[in-house]
Parts: C-alpha cells; sequence; structure tokens
C-alpha cells in the first residue's frame, strides 16, 4: 500500500498549501507573512519529494532541492533582510477587510475545484485529485496581490503564486522538465532582487512603500 | 551555390539591393564628406538608369518570376517582371536618375551627419518601391510597401525641429497606415480564407462572390487611393510635400504616387480579373471630382511646393479617370476601347513622374538659392536662374497639356477615350462619361492658368523684396552642374515622350494585352510611329511633330516678319508702366491676385476667410485665407470622434497597481470559464 500511503500523505501536505494560502491571505503582519511562505515552500518540497519517491522519477529530487533551497531558505532570508533594511515591521494594511476577502477566497476555491475537476479526470497521475488545490491557491495569491496595499505582501502574494503553479505542475503531469524549472527558479529569484531594488527607488522616491502613491505616475 | 542567370528579374532585384548597399554604406564614417555626394548619389542615378533600360527591354517579354530565400522561415519572397512591372520600373528608373543625380547639388550644404541619415533613407525609399512593382506575394508587397511608408516619413520629417513638420509628418504617416489597413484587408478578402499561401497566383485563383469582389475593390480603391492623393484622402500631400526637402518631394510625387496606381491596376485588373462597369464608373467619378478640386485648390496657393503637391492631386485624378473609362468599358464589353483607356492612364502615370519630379526640382533649384518658397515674395527669378527657368517652363508647358509636349499626349488620348461613350449601351452611363470629360476639360484650362501664374509670377517681372539679399546659407545663383543634369534629363523626357508617342503606345500596347487580353485595333497599331491613331485614322490621329513644325515655322515667320517691318530703334523701359510715373515691385500682380476670378466663381469649394482693413487704418493689411473644406467636413470630426473615444477609453488607467492586478485577474477568471 506504498502508493495509496504516500498519494494520502500528497493529499495531506495539500491541504496544508490550501490552508497556509489562506492563512497568508489573513494574516496581517510581514514577519507572519514571510514565515508562512517558507512553510508553503517547505509542503511544496515535501509533496514534491513523495512524489519523486512513489514516481520514482529521479529529476523530482532535484525540484524538489531546489525548492527548499529557494523557498524555504534563500527567499524568506532575502525577505527578511529587506524588510529590516526598509524597516517595515509593522502591520499590513488591506484594501478590503479581512473576513470579506476569506469570502471572496472560498469562492475562488469552490471556483477552482469545479473548474479542475474535469481536467483532474483525464489525468492519470496519482496526485491528480490535487490540481484544484493548486489552482486554488494561485488564484488566492492572486487575490492577496490584489487586496494588498504595499508593496512587500504584494512581492510575497506573486511568490507564493509561483508556488501553487509549481504545484500545480506536479500534480498534473509530475512536473515540468527540469531545465524550465530551474529558468522558474532563477527568474523567481532574479525577480526578488529586482523587486527589492525597485522598494529602494519607490520608498526613496515617495517616502514610504505604499502604492497609492503611484497613482500619481499616471498620465493625464 | 550557382550564380543566379542574369535574367532583367534577377537585376532588377539586384539593384534594389545595390540601392540598400549604397544606403547602408553612405554611414560609414568618413574624413571626406563629399563621399556621398560625389559617389553615392551618382551611383544610384546609374543604377536607376540600369533599372530605366531592364524595364523598357523588359516590356515586350513574358513575365518572369524568381524566389527569393529571404524573410520568414518556408515564407520565401516572390518576385515577378511583367510587362506591368516593367513599366513601372521604367518610370522608376527614369525619375530615379533624374532626382539623384540632381540630389548632390540640393545636399551640398548639409551637415555630413544629416546628409548621411538622407542618404540612407532616400536610397531605402528608391529600393523599397522597385521591390513593391517587383513583388509577387501579398507578404513581401506588404513588407515593401510599409518600407517605402517609412522611409518616406522619415524624409519628410528631416526638419524634424520644425513643429509644422512633425505635424506634417504625422498626418501623413496616419493616412499611409490608414490605406495600408485597407489594403492589407483587401488581400485577405481576396486570398478568401484556407490554407493557401499569399502568392499573387493563389490570389488570382481565388474564385469569389461578387459581393466580395466588390468588398475588395472598394478596399484596394480607398487604400491605394489614400497612397495617391485621391480625394477626399489627399490631405496629407499639400501638407507632406512641402515639408519634405525638394528631391523627396520630387520622388514621392512622381514616383511614390504612381505605386499606389500601380497596385490598383495590379489589384484591380490581374488580382480580382472580374471588372464590373459600376466600380469603373464610381473610380472615374472620384477621378473628375479629385481632378477639378486638385486644381481648384492649388490655384489657391501662393506655397509653390504647396501648389504643385495639390497639383499633384489633379493629375492623379486624370490617371483615375482613365482607369475608370477602361473599368467602364471593359465591364460593358468592349475590350478594345478599355485598353485604350488603361494606355492613357498608364502614359498619364510616366508623364506626371517625369514633369512633376521636373517641377519640384525647379521649385527645389529656387528655394536652394534664394529661400524663398512663397511667390509673392518672387519675381524676375528668369534674370537670376535662366537654366532652372528653361526647365521650368518646359515642365510647366508640359503639365498645361500643351502640343507637342507629352501632358497633351496622355490627356487627349484620356478624352479620345471618353468620346468612345456613344458605343456603349447604358444611357445614363452614356450621358455621364461626356460630363467627367468635360470636367478633365475644366481641370486642364485651369492648370494652364495656374502655371501661367506661377511662371508669370516666379520668373517673370520684377524682384518683390530688393531689400532682402540671399540669407545665409543661399548663394543665390542659378542651379549648379548636378541640378541642371537631373532637371534637364527629366526635360529630355518631356520632349521626347511627347514627340514620339505612337512608340510609347506600341509599348504601353503589350502592358494592356498582358493584363486585359486585349490591345489596341490593328489600325491603331499599323499607322505607324509617326502618327498617333488612337482608334482609327477616321476618329482621330496626333501627328507631334507637324505640330512642332508649324510651331516652330509660326514663330521664326512671326520674328522674322517682326524684325522685317520694326523700325529697328530699341528703347529701355520699364515693363508695364502704364505711364505711372512711381512704380514699385509691389504693385505687380500677385499669385493670390491671379486667382481671385476663379476664388470669386467657385467660392462655394473654398473657405475663405478675409480681413480689409478699416479706411482710417494708418497700417493697412490684407489678410486671406483660403482653407481646404475637408478639413472641417471631415478630418475635424474623425479627430473629435477618435479623441472622444480615447477619453472613454483612458478610464481604464486608473494609475493603481490593485486596478490593473484586478483586471487581469477578471480576464484570467473570464478566460478559464471560457475555455471550460
Amino acid at each position: 500500500m506504498t502508493t495509496s500511503l504516500s498519494q494520502q500523505l500528497v493529499n495531506l501536505l495539500a491541504a496544508a498549501l490550501l490552508l497556509i494560502a489562506f492563512a497568508m491571505l489573513s494574516q496581517r503582519r510581514v514577519l507572519s507573512l514571510i514565515r508562512l511562505f517558507a512553510w508553503q515552500g517547505m509542503a511544496l518540497g515535501a509533496s514534491t519529494a513523495i512524489v519523486a519517491y512513489s514516481t520514482a522519477q529521479h529529476h523530482l529530487y532535484y525540484s524538489a532541492a531546489l525548492t527548499v533551497a529557494l523557498k524555504v531558505v534563500l527567499l524568506p532570508w532575502i525577505l527578511h533582510r529587506l524588510i529590516d533594511k526598509l524597516y517595515v515591521r509593522w502591520d499590513v494594511e488591506t484594501l478590503i477587510n479581512i473576513p470579506t476577502t476569506m469570502l471572496v477566497g472560498i469562492g475562488l476555491a469552490i471556483f477552482a475545484f469545479a473548474l479542475a475537476t474535469p481536467i483532474s479526470e483525464m489525468a492519470s497521475t496519482v496526485t491528480h485529485s490535487t490540481l484544484g488545490i493548486a489552482l486554488a491557491s494561485v488564484l488566492l495569491s492572486f487575490l492577496m496581490m490584489i487586496v494588498r496595499r504595499k508593496a512587500v505582501p504584494q512581492v510575497i502574494g506573486f511568490l507564493s503564486m509561483e508556488n501553487g503553479l509549481f504545484f500545480a505542475a506536479t500534480s498534473a503531469t509530475y512536473g515540468m522538465p527540469l531545465v524550465v524549472e530551474l529558468g522558474v527558479a532563477l527568474d523567481v529569484l532574479v525577480g526578488t532582487f529586482i523587486f527589492g531594488i525597485f522598494f529602494f527607488h519607490i520608498r526613496e522616491q515617495f517616502d514610504s512603500l505604499e502604492i497609492r502613491h503611484m497613482e500619481k505616475l499616471k498620465e493625464d | 551555390m550557382n550564380p543566379p542567370d542574369l535574367t532583367p528579374v534577377t537585376i532588377a532585384a539586384g539593384i534594389a539591393g545595390f540601392w540598400i548597399l549604397i544606403g547602408a554604406a553612405s554611414l560609414v564614417e568618413s574624413q571626406r564628406l563629399r563621399f556621398i555626394n560625389r559617389l553615392i548619389f551618382p551611383a544610384g542615378a546609374v543604377a536607376g538608369c540600369v533599372l530605366a533600360i531592364i524595364g523598357a527591354r523588359a516590356l515586350g517579354d513574358p513575365a518572369e518570376t524568381l524566389v527569393l530565400p529571404l524573410g520568414l522561415p518556408d515564407l520565401p519572397f516572390h518576385l515577378r517582371l511583367d510587362p506591368l512591372a516593367a513599366f513601372f520600373l521604367f518610370l522608376l528608373g527614369v525619375g530615379a536618375f533624374g532626382v539623384s543625380a540632381y540630389a548632390p547639388g540640393y545636399f551640398s550644404r548639409e551637415s555630413a551627419h544629416r546628409l548621411r541619415l538622407l542618404s540612407l533613407q532616400y536610397h531605402v525609399f528608391l529600393a523599397s518601391m522597385a521591390l513593391v512593382m517587383l513583388a509577387d506575394d501579398a507578404y513581401l508587397f506588404m513588407v515593401a510597401w510599409e518600407t517605402m511608408a517609412l522611409s518616406s516619413y522619415l524624409l519628410v520629417t528631416t526638419e524634424h525641429k520644425l513643429p509644422a513638420v512633425r505635424g506634417a509628418g504625422f498626418l501623413y504617416l496616419l493616412i499611409a497606415h490608414i490605406g495600408a489597413i485597407a489594403i492589407l484587408l483587401s488581400f485577405g478578402v481576396l486570398h478568401g480564407g484556407g490554407f493557401a499561401d499569399y502568392t499573387f497566383d493563389a490570389l488570382r485563383a481565388t474564385e469569389l462572390t461578387p459581393f466580395w469582389a466588390t468588398v475588395a475593390f472598394l478596399l484596394a480603391f480607398a487604400g491605394f487611393g489614400a497612397k495617391a492623393g485621391m480625394i477626399p484622402l489627399h490631405a496629407w500631400l499639400p501638407e507632406a510635400h512641402p515639408a519634405a526637402p525638394s528631391p523627396v518631394s520630387a520622388l514621392m510625387s512622381g514616383i511614390m504616387l504612381k505605386t499606389a496606381i500601380y497596385g490598383m491596376v495590379r489589384v484591380i485588373y490581374d488580382l480580382i480579373g472580374d471588372i464590373t462597369w459600376q466600380w469603373g464608373l464610381t473610380v472615374a467619378i472620384v477621378g473628375a471630382l479629385t481632378s477639378l478640386f486638385g486644381v481648384l485648390y492649388a490655384l489657391m496657393q501662393h506655397d509653390l511646393k504647396r501648389l504643385l503637391a495639390y497639383h499633384s492631386v489633379e493629375n492623379i485624378g486624370i490617371i483615375l479617370i482613365g482607369i475608370g473609362l477602361s473599368m467602364v468599358f471593359i465591364g460593358m464589353g468592349h475590350p478594345a476601347v478599355g485598353a485604350l483607356g488603361l494606355i492613357a492612364a498608364l502614359y498619364h502615370a510616366l508623364n506626371h513622374a517625369v514633369f512633376k519630379a521636373l517641377l519640384f526640382l525647379g521649385a527645389g533649384s529656387i528655394l536652394h538659392s534664394t529661400g524663398l518658397r512663397d511667390l509673392n515674395d518672387m519675381g524676375g527669378l528668369i534674370h537670376r536662374m535662366p537654366r532652372t527657368a528653361l526647365c521650368f517652363l518646359v515642365g510647366a508647358l508640359a503639365i498645361s497639356a500643351l502640343p507637342p509636349l507629352n501632358g497633351f499626349v496622355s490627356e487627349w488620348l484620356t478624352f479620345q477615350t471618353a468620346l468612345q461613350a456613344p458605343v456603349l449601351e447604358h444611357g445614363v452611363v452614356r450621358s455621364l462619361l461626356p460630363l467627367i470629360a468635360a470636367m478633365l476639360a475644366l481641370a486642364g484650362a485651369l492648370t494652364a492658368m495656374c502655371f501661367v501664374k506661377v511662371f508669370g509670377i516666379a520668373f517673370l517681372g520684377q524682384r518683390r523684396e530688393p531689400h532682402h539679399p540671399p540669407a545665409g546659407d543661399h548663394p543665390g545663383g542659378d542651379a549648379g552642374l548636378p541640378e541642371s543634369i537631373g532637371m534637364a534629363w527629366l526635360g529630355l523626357w518631356c520632349v521626347v515622350l511627347g514627340i514620339f508617342p505612337a512608340v510609347v503606345l506600341m509599348l504601353l500596347n503589350r502592358v494592356a494585352v498582358s493584363l486585359t487580353g486585349h490591345g489596341l485595333p490593328p489600325e491603331a497599331l499599323e499607322a505607324g510611329w509617326l502618327w498617333l491613331v488612337p482608334t482609327s485614322a477616321a476618329q482621330a490621329s496626333y501627328n507631334p511633330l507637324i505640330f512642332l513644325a508649324t510651331i516652330v515655322t509660326v514663330v521664326l515667320l512671326t520674328f522674322v516678319f517682326v524684325r522685317w517691318c520694326y523700325h529697328g530703334r530699341l528703347r529701355r523701359s520699364h515693363p508695364w508702366d502704364c505711364g505711372y510715373p512711381e512704380q514699385t515691385a509691389r504693385m505687380q500682380d500677385t499669385a493670390d491676385a491671379f486667382g481671385q476670378p476663379i476664388r470669386w466663381i467657385f467660392a462655394p469649394v473654398f473657405r475663405i476667410e478675409r480681413r480689409i482693413p478699416a479706411p482710417d487704418d494708418p497700417h493697412p493689411r490684407f489678410e486671406l485665407h483660403v482653407e481646404d473644406r475637408h478639413w472641417r467636413w471631415l478630418y475635424l470630426p474623425v479627430a473629435r470622434l477618435a479623441e472622444f473615444l480615447s477619453v472613454q477609453v483612458a478610464v481604464l488607467q486608473r494609475g493603481r497597481i490593485s486596478t490593473y492586478l484586478l483586471y487581469s485577474f477578471i480576464t484570467l477568471l473570464a478566460l478559464l470559464v471560457f475555455v471550460r
């Protein structure tokens, strides 16, 4: 019953992933947000490793290792340094209050499951039932990007959206080719650096990281 | 790889490549700044001459094709040289030689940096026009067409530091792109869907229903008409031509407008094929209106280059009349007369290319030498610039359609086509064609009047601004050697094309045969090279040599007679003195005054603003502005509509990242639902 056990484990981790996505949506503090992001990366790496073990796909081990190294260690470290330097440890303000956001999020999750059902029936992988969760966490992260008012949480939303995409790829097709994954990982890393640089510039310009100030840039 | 055979089509394509190459070569940093003027432009001119020879020789040959492995993968460029393309290549070669020979003189005082760019754009422009004429698939055609539009836009905005020039360039680019979209759509309709490629062969083979054929015709007519300067899409011409340097105006007006005529003939006669007379009538009526309005607006201008630009509109109208008449006759089952109309139109296209390029070069020499563009400031230039005056006179006589020069022949042939109307069965059309011919006659007469005005006011009389010596970098003398060569070459063609029309007719007959399958009746062709007989000698014939001989004889006899009976004592006095003791140069007739009767008769056509000073005004000033009515009736409403719609769309731009993210989020959700 190894298959069944591993499948159950994957499902458990997928549930954790979705739960963390909801937690991130409701989290007000930047520090906790980063911690949650690291946990999400951890769940993702673990599930990838289990899929790799149960299907004997060796290249998935590499992506699991890469995920853990990048998303559990490196990116949270960079983000911590960033908020230290920028001194933005305070609470995150949202555009819509959190209960409403949660309700919208639940609606999105239902939508994602409804959308994923016909697709996951076609998929023959051991992980096919988790496609809905992957899609839901992508949409939830997107929602988080929309409702946050500060730049740092938006970037965390962006990174966690990438987590969801990665999970969707593993669950539907046992992951993308390694080259593509390496490329995506590099992209995320570079993207984070660029965001970091932009943060400094934005703050220099507007004395704050509130996105609201950038409305002035609009052309009249 | 074997070297390709030296067939005409290979050589023609090679010349296009050569032009691009020397254009690129002129970018090379060189210590010797004279390099471009001494070497690049003359080399381009020689290439033009070779192209003219190739074109003339290929006129009689069957079509040749060539596939160039360039462009996108699996989408090679197809080239084809048939008699129609050969004729237009000939036109391009003749014009390009004249203008390229002239250009070094005109650009002699440009800064090296600007000259490099100009030379690059100029030669790319020439090459793209050659490729438009050689193209045998819609893909290469559009690529060359757009290259032509962009390179000419850059040439028009050479003086881009002036806001007026930028405005003119924008208008030109806008109308060129609207036209290009229409042409693209027309090719799409002709293609008719499916998976066939876009070679002209495939487009020819498509069977279209009458409705879709009409759609394709209308799109092509509007698209090429926009480039040709057909009313009401002509607004860019009088703006862009004055803004461009004169050799560029000469190229654009002389040759680029003809590429639009080429495209129109190619699409309508060759690709669509089944011509109906209703299309022909549309073309002819639009052509008649274009020619009449063009000349009326031309008469109102006092800026020499603007005036010439409006005359380009008028001449495009005459060419369109020829094409329209030809289509009417073909559509009603008289292909022989239809061939005559097509020949008249093509002949006029060649003539216009020659004399309009000549006139623009003449205007350029005046501008170059004196810095003047306003006719009201010129006067007496014949004393300072006798060579320019002579060349300009030849061009002016040619465009006024006076025998024995070339303009007369093609307009006469157009009339002859219109006079064949009695063979038609349809009563309304039969009575409409003479009306169109009457409008053509009116336009011709007004053109003659307009050039009396131009030549009389610019070259004759006295200098109007004696206190303004040629400013700064204007030498004030006559055209130099390169400029004279360019103008003399074009002037020579005005004469040659006028004296030997039967030869040209014979050559053009081959084009007509290859396009429509019918040519002129044998009686017309057997008349020999001396007599020009469009249909049969019983109806009409014209011999330019007899005309020339008569004119020369009359002039000589008059001269001798006057010498013989005149007492011989010479007396110098002020011209047009009329007994006034005190006279200044400002008492001469001005350009505006010369056009006043026409302005009075056709007042509703123009939008006139006049400011007449009060009787007790110590500094009286008379001001007059004549505007094109199309601006207020068509262009400004369209511009306002576009602005209104943009404001509506701009509501989407909130400047908030959250809103933008929301847009993409909603789009994503909508697409997900849609895909399900």
